[in-house]
């Protein structure tokens, strides 16, 4: 079983990736990462519908420090594949596909991510 | 001149014979999964002190339990979906490409069950 030999383009280790670029891997990316939060979230669910001693089990582990971490990835991987779909759907209807453009909402998406990160967990926190 | 018939046109059918039907769906999901991932994340906050007596109350809310429902079942689509365009994007062996997608497709039908299941146990009261 081979595969093709074919060439790829862009060549991954000389071409040097745009932000533009960056932001379409990170899309698929926190894509299939939110796909595996699902399963987890199904196990959190089934869990908590078994009954307390499971429920509990996984909730400590999700209140420990490395929990935490991979809570908060999962909320940035959420609200990036949010903000970023939003601007794929606009992307859909032809409007916004110029360079000028797709370079402004690289700020807006970005930025939106991290505020709604942010300003979630602060919340979550208090 | 152009020698497909106007009917062939508009099923959107090219030499694949598909496509436009995975494309829809996924752009459908992508614009449901927006409000609900925002009431989702807001839930989610609000019920942060995790106790599961506190979520058995929130789930009992007959549409608390529809609305999770929907956004875990339209988010399990949807990654389906787009784990589907990942695997066909990267894999180009045959047989590890055609096993990966039966295992997504039989993956998200566990999971939309086993979420199901446990949804309706939590909002009934199991």
């Amino acid at each position: 079983m081979t595969t093709n030999a074919r060439p790829l383009s862009p060549h991954l280790q000389i071409y040097r990736l745009p932000l533009l670029a960056k932001c379409s891997i990170t899309h698929r990316i926190t894509g299939v990462g939110l796909a595996l939060g699902i399963v987890l979230l199904s196990c959190w669910l089934a869990a908590a519908a078994k009954g307390p001693d499971s429920y509990q089990s996984i909730h400590d582990l999700m209140v420990s420090l490395p929990g935490r971490v991979v809570l908060f990835g999962f909320t940035a991987a959420l609200f990036f594949h949010l903000v970023n779909g939003i601007r794929h759907l606009v992307w859909d209807t032809g409007k916004g596909l110029d360079l000028a453009c797709a370079k402004a909402s690289n700020r807006i998406v970005i930025g939106a991510a991290i505020v709604l990160t942010v300003v979630t967990w602060l919340i979550a926190l208090a | 001149m152009i020698l497909r018939s106007p009917l062939g046109r508009a099923r959107g059918l090219g030499s694949s014979r598909s496509g436009s039907d995975h494309y829809w769906a996924q752009r459908v999901t992508a614009v449901a999964l927006i409000p609900l991932v925002v009431w989702f994340v807001a839930s989610l906050v609000a019920v942060t002190g995790g106790e599961l007596a506190e979520i058995k109350i929130w789930a009992s809310k007959s549409y608390n339990a529809a609305l999770l429902l929907l956004t875990l079942l339209t988010g399990i689509w949807h990654g389906a979906l787009g784990l589907q365009v990942v695997v066909e994007d990267y894999v180009h062996t045959a047989m590890t490409k055609h096993v990966a997608l039966i295992l997504i497709r039989l993956i998200a039908a566990f999971l939309a069950i086993s979420v199901s299941l446990s949804t309706l146990k939590l909002a009934l009261g199991g």
